[in-house]
């Protein structure tokens, strides 16, 4: 597994940069982690990133439906927060594994 | 699973959907959807009896066919006799509970789905042999439907590296 330097702190991720512990995690690692992918980082994206750590932590299947029922962002916003990947870079960015999700 | 480099990644999708069955429709919508969620452009082409899925009257009612269906199994697994499929009601039972399993597994209805495609940057487009065929007009289409269009619009919108066609 690699190994990754954030915010000032070396941490475990795996091949796709998904990060190997979700206590890892801190809003300094994901905005340096996010600008890795092209993206500052605003108060929308962690609203989005701290609903998916919560409901990734109960054991939620996430989705991006689900994302859009959330109240926080419909599905169309969340591709504008996260273009390319709503699921996928917001999930990674969130320091939570990569839902295996085919929605 | 992994993210490979691959040489000629792949960046554009036509996606034909010729049949109106839930299975064919969801197919076709499950791949354009996985498509522009992992940043590949999703154009939908709906022919024949596909544009069923895109019909107003008949999109979220979508059935599947329980007679000359080989993988129609019962609940458990024992096969599901042809002749109990043509009773009136079992094919709409059928596919009620179809759609309900689905919506279990967070997939939504056609009509939504069409509306998160779109969402993501994909577009929806209806055969005008077919519309034409079986009579409808744009009227009678979703409102997620962008234009009707010919064969060779398909193919013209359908280029560039990185393309694929595939068909439903």
């Amino acid at each position: 597994m690699a190994q990754k330097t954030y915010a000032g702190k070396t941490i475990e991720v795996n091949e796709e940069g998904y990060l190997l512990n979700v206590s890892d995690w801190s809003k300094e690692i994901a905005v340096e982690m996010a600008k890795e992918g092209g993206i500052d980082l605003t108060g929308k994206h962690f609203e989005v990133l701290e609903y998916l750590r919560k409901e990734q932590a109960v054991g939620t299947a996430l989705s991006i439906r689900k994302v859009g029922k959330s109240g926080i962002v419909d599905i169309k916003g969340l591709y504008e927060l996260f273009p390319g990947g709503p699921l996928k870079y917001s999930s990674k960015y969130a320091g939570i594994p990569k839902p295996a999700s085919c929605v | 699973m992994t993210e490979k480099n691959s040489e000629t990644p792949l960046k554009k999708l036509m996606i034909i959907c010729a049949k109106g069955t839930i299975e064919d429709v969801y197919a076709a919508l499950i791949m354009a959807n996985g498509a522009v969620m992992e940043g590949i452009e999703a154009k939908l082409f709906f022919t024949f009896f596909g544009l069923d899925a895109i019909t107003k009257k008949y999109m979220n009612k979508l059935h599947t066919a329980t007679v000359g269906n080989p993988a129609m199994r019962m609940p458990g697994g024992l096969a599901f006799p042809s002749l109990l499929g043509v009773i009136p009601g079992v094919e709409a039972g059928v596919s009620a509970m179809m759609r309900k399993q689905m919506d279990e597994l967070d997939i939504p209805p056609v009509d939504e789905f069409l509306e998160m495609i779109i969402a993501g940057g994909g577009e929806v487009y209806a055969c005008k042999l077919a519309v034409d065929m079986f009579k409808l007009t744009i009227e009678d289409l979703s409102e997620h439907t962008k234009a009707i269009i010919t064969v060779g619009d398909l193919y013209a919108m359908s280029g560039g590296e990185g393309s694929q066609i595939i068909f439903v």
